[in-house]
C-alpha cells in the first residue's frame, strides 16, 4: 500500500529525513517510535502534504501513485488520513457540518452519492458511541474549547467516519489520561481491518499495550535505525533510545 | 525540489454575475448639477412645493460643503458636473402603470437578476419594490399589504399620495444638512422606497427593495424612509447590483428609519454593486448614509449588512437611541477583494435611559483589499445605565490586503457599561491544511472557514437571505486563494 524509498527532506535547509525506507501493507499496524526531533512529525506531515518541506530525494508510492506530487485533498481522496498531533480549531463551523462536508467531498471524488443530513447524523451517532464522544461536541465549533482528550477523540471519530485506507496517527496518545487513552485505543482497534493499514507514531510504549502493532520501527536522526516486532517496544521502554545506538 | 506550494496569494477572480447591460430606452437629464436640474427633477416627478423647497435648501447648503477626507479611502476626485442626476425608463414618463404594461425589457432585466416581478412567481413572503436607475419601476403585493394599512410604495408615489407623512418624517433622522453625500442626495434624489407600518401591525411578509443601476454616467441617488408606528414591526431587505463598466459610478443613497414606542425595524442589506475588475478598474462608489431613530420607548432597530460589492464603500448604518429602553444593533460582514476598499461601521448614540446596543463587525480582506471598521459609541449624560457591546474581527487572506479598526468611545454617564473586543487573524495555513487533509478542496476550505467567521452575522439575516448571503460570499471569494 505504502512504499517509502530513501526519503530525504529538509526544512529551512535543515535536513530532517535522511534516507528513510518503509513499506506498509494492507492489514498491518506499524508503530514508529523515536525521541524528540528524530523526524516523526515531519514524516507524517510530509506524507499528508503539508507545505514548507523541501524534498531532497527519494520517493513515496501510495497504491502505486507518486504521493508527493499530489495535493493534500487528492491524497485524502485516495484514502490517506492523518490524525493531527495538534488538531486545529475552526471557529463558527460546527463539528458535524465540517465532518459532513469532508465525508461528502470524499464520496463525490469517488463518484458516490452524497449523504443527506439525516442519514449522516445517524452514521455519526453510531460511530461516536465507539469513542464515547458526547453528542454536544458534534454541534460545537470544530475543536474550539475542546479539552486535549476531546480533540484526540474527535480525530479518531473523523477517522472512523471517513474510513480511510491508510491511517497515520501522529502522537495521538500524547497528553491523554489513562481513561482517554483506552477510549482512543478502542477507536483505533475498531479501525483495524485487513484492507486498512495503520501507522502509529508515538514516544511511548504505553499506547502499544492497547493497540498491538505488527511491526515496531525506531526512527532516529531521520532514518529507521531498527525494526522488529512488538517486543522491540518493550526493550525501548526498558533501556531507552540510547540502547539502540550502542547496540 | 520544493513540495507543491499552494500559496494564498495566487489570485484569480470569478466573473461578476450581474454585469449585463439592459437595452431600455431612457429619459436622461444631461450631465451637470445646478438649480435648474433640481427644478427639472422635481417637475418631472410632479412634486408638491415643499419638496422642491427642501431640495433647493439642501442644494444651497451642499454648495458650501466639502467632500469628507477623514475616511481611509483613496480614489480620484469625483467630478460632480460629469454625472447625470436623473435617468428613467421612457415608458415611465406617462405616470404609473400596472405591471402588465411595463416594458418587457425591464421585466426581463429583473428576471435575469433573479427577481421576477410577477407576484405569483415571487418566493412567498417577500414583497418587492424594484428601482432601476432613478425610479421605482414596480412594487409588488401592494394590495395585500394595503388591506392591513401598510403603505409600501415608491418614494415618488408616497410624495404624491401621502405627503403629510413624508413631510413629517423626511429629514427627521438624516437632516438635509447632515453630510456632503446625504445633502447631495437630499437635493437630487429621484426615487426609492417608502414604508409605513400602522399602529400595532406586524408586517406579515419581508419587504424588499432591489436597486439596479443600468445607465452609464448616471449617479443613483435613492432615498428610503421607513416608519414603524407604535407597537408595529417590519423586516426589510435591500439588494443591489450594477452592470460591469470600466468607469466608476456614484451611488449616494440615504435611508431613514423611525421606530415609535414599542416598534421594531429590522433592516438587512446584501450589497453586491459591481466591485470593479481585478486591476481595480471600474466599480461603484458607494457613499451611503443610513440611520435609524429609536424615537419611542422600548423600540428596536437592527441593521444587518453583507457588503461584498462596490469599488468603494463608505457607509455607517447608525442608531439614535432616544426612547428609554430602546435597542440598537449592527451586524456586519464586509468583504474586500482585489482592489476594493471599504470604510464601514456604525454609530450608536445613546440618549434615553437603559438603552443598549450591540455591534458585531466581521471584516474580510483578500487580494489588495483594504477594509476599515469605523465605529462610534456615544453614551450621553442622559443615558442612565446605557450599555454597549462591540466586537470587531478582521480576517486576512494573503499578504497584500489590510484591515484597520477605528473604534471611538465617548462615555458621559458613569452608570454606563461599554465593552469592546477586537481581533485580527490571518486565515491559517494550519486551518487550510487541516480541511484539505480531510478531503476538502482549497476553495471549499476557504469558504468553510470564512463562513464560520461570519456565522454570528449570517444568523441575523432572514432565513431565505442567509443562504443567499453565504453563496454570494463564496462567489466573491472564488479564486481568492490559489
Amino acid at each position: 500500500m505504502l512504499q517509502i524509498k530513501n526519503l530525504s527532506a529538509s526544512i529551512d535547509n535543515k535536513k530532517i529525513l535522511k534516507g528513510l525506507n518503509l513499506e506498509v501493507k494492507a492489514g498491518e499496524v506499524h508503530a514508529i517510535m523515536g525521541p524528540n526531533g528524530s523526524g516523526k512529525s515531519t514524516l507524517s506531515q510530509l506524507l499528508a502534504g503539508k507545505d514548507g518541506y523541501t524534498l531532497d530525494g527519494g520517493e513515496v508510492l501510495f497504491e502505486g501513485k507518486d504521493l508527493l506530487r499530489l495535493a493534500p485533498e487528492e491524497r485524502a481522496s485516495l484514502g490517506l488520513f492523518l490524525a493531527f498531533q495538534y488538531p486545529v480549531e475552526i471557529p463558527g463551523v460546527s463539528n458535524l457540518y465540517f465532518l459532513k462536508s469532508a465525508y461528502n467531498a470524499l464520496r463525490k471524488k469517488r463518484g458516490e452519492e452524497e449523504l443527506d443530513a439525516v442519514d449522516f447524523m445517524e452514521l455519526v451517532k453510531e460511530k461516536s458511541k465507539l469513542v464515547e464522544m458526547n453528542e454536544t461536541l458534534l454541534t460545537r465549533p470544530v475543536n474550539e474549547g475542546f479539552s486535549g482528550g476531546e480533540k484526540k477523540r474527535n480525530e479518531i471519530l473523523q477517522m472512523i467516519v471517513l474510513e480511510p485506507k491508510l491511517c497515520i496517527l501522529d502522537e495521538t496518545d500524547s497528553g491523554l489520561d489513562i481513561d482517554a487513552l483506552k477510549v482512543v485505543s478502542k477507536g483505533i482497534n475498531a479501525a483495524r481491518s485487513k484492507d486498512r493499514a495503520i501507522i502509529l507514531i508515538t514516544h511511548y510504549q504505553r499506547l502499544l499495550n492497547y493497540c498491538e502493532p505488527d511491526f515496531v520501527h525506531v526512527l532516529y536522526n531521520g532514518k529507521i535505525l531498527k525494526s522488529g516486532g512488538k517486543e522491540l517496544a518493550f526493550e525501548l521502554e526498558k533501556h531507552g533510545y540510547g540502547w539502540i545506538l550502542e547496540s | 525540489m520544493k513540495t507543491k506550494n499552494h500559496s494564498i496569494e495566487e489570485l484569480t477572480q470569478k466573473e461578476y454575475k450581474y454585469g449585463f447591460v439592459s437595452n431600455i430606452e431612457m429619459d436622461t437629464v444631461p450631465a451637470g448639477l445646478n438649480e435648474d436640474v433640481i427644478r427639472l427633477i422635481s417637475a418631472k416627478k410632479e412634486e408638491p412645493s415643499f419638496m422642491l423647497e427642501w431640495r433647493l435648501k439642501a442644494y444651497s447648503h451642499w454648495l458650501k460643503m466639502k467632500e469628507p477626507t477623514w475616511h481611509n479611502l483613496h480614489y480620484p476626485p469625483i467630478d460632480f458636473q460629469k454625472i447625470s442626476y436623473y435617468a428613467a425608463p421612457k415608458s415611465k414618463k406617462s405616470g404609473p402603470k400596472t405591471l402588465e404594461e411595463e416594458d418587457p425589457e425591464i421585466l426581463a432585466t429583473f428576471k435575469q437578476l433573479g427577481i421576477p416581478l410577477e407576484e405569483q412567481k415571487l418566493f412567498s413572503g417577500v414583497a418587492v419594490d424594484a428601482v432601476l436607475d432613478s425610479v421605482s419601476v414596480a412594487t409588488t403585493f401592494k394590495e395585500k399589504l394595503g388591506a392591513l394599512g401598510i403603505i409600501f410604495c415608491s418614494f415618488s408615489d408616497a410624495v404624491k399620495n401621502h405627503p403629510q407623512l413624508v413631510q413629517q418624517y423626511l429629514g427627521s433622522v438624516v437632516p438635509y444638512s447632515d453630510n456632503f453625500f446625504a445633502t447631495l442626495n437630499s437635493a437630487v434624489f429621484s426615487d426609492g422606497s417608502f414604508v409605513y407600518i400602522p399602529k400595532g401591525v406586524r408586517c406579515p411578509m419581508e419587504l424588499s427593495t432591489y436597486f439596479r443601476i443600468n445607465t452609464q454616467e448616471t449617479g443613483q441617488f435613492e432615498r428610503t424612509l421607513i416608519i414603524a408606528d407604535e407597537g408595529s414591526s417590519v423586516s426589510y431587505l435591500e439588494g443591489c447590483t450594477a452592470p460591469i463598466r470600466d468607469t466608476n459610478q456614484l451611488h449616494a443613497a440615504v435611508v431613514e428609519l423611525v421606530a415609535l414606542d414599542n416598534a421594531q425595524i429590522k433592516y438587512s442589506t446584501i450589497q453586491n454593486w459591481y466591485p470593479g475588475d481585478k486591476e481595480g478598474k471600474g466599480g461603484i462608489y458607494n457613499f451611503v448614509t443610513k440611520r435609524g431613530k429609536c424615537k419611542g420607548h422600548n423600540s428596536k432597530i437592527s441593521w444587518t449588512q453583507v457588503e461584498t460589492g462596490s469599488a468603494i464603500t463608505w457607509k455607517y448604518p447608525s442608531c439614535i437611541l432616544q426612547g428609554d429602553n430602546s435597542i440598537g444593533e449592527f451586524y456586519s460582514v464586509a468583504l474586500t477583494n482585489n482592489f476594493q476598499q471599504a470604510d464601514t461601521g456604525t454609530k450608536m448614540i445613546h440618549i434615553g435611559k437603559n438603552t443598549s446596543s450591540t455591534i458585531i463587525s466581521k471584516g474580510i480582506s483578500a487580494g489588495h483589499g483594504q477594509n476599515t471598521y469605523r465605529g462610534a459609541v456615544t453614551i450621553q449624560k442622559s443615558a442612565e445605565n446605557g450599555r454597549n457591546y462591540s466586537q470587531c474581527d478582521s480576517l486576512l487572506l494573503g499578504e497584500l490586503c489590510g484591515a484597520h479598526t477605528f473604534p471611538y468611545l465617548s462615555v458621559n454617564n458613569a452608570s454606563a457599561q461599554v465593552e469592546h473586543e477586537a481581533s485580527t487573524t490571518k486565515i491559517g495555513e494550519d486551518q487550510l491544511f487541516y480541511c484539505r487533509q480531510r478531503g476538502l478542496s482549497q476553495e471549499d476550505a476557504v469558504n468553510l472557514i470564512v463562513n464560520g467567521f461570519c456565522k454570528k452575522v449570517f444568523k441575523e439575516l432572514p432565513m431565505e437571505f442567509a443562504v443567499e448571503a453565504q453563496k454570494l460570499l463564496n462567489v466573491s471569494l472564488e479564486g481568492s486563494v490559489g
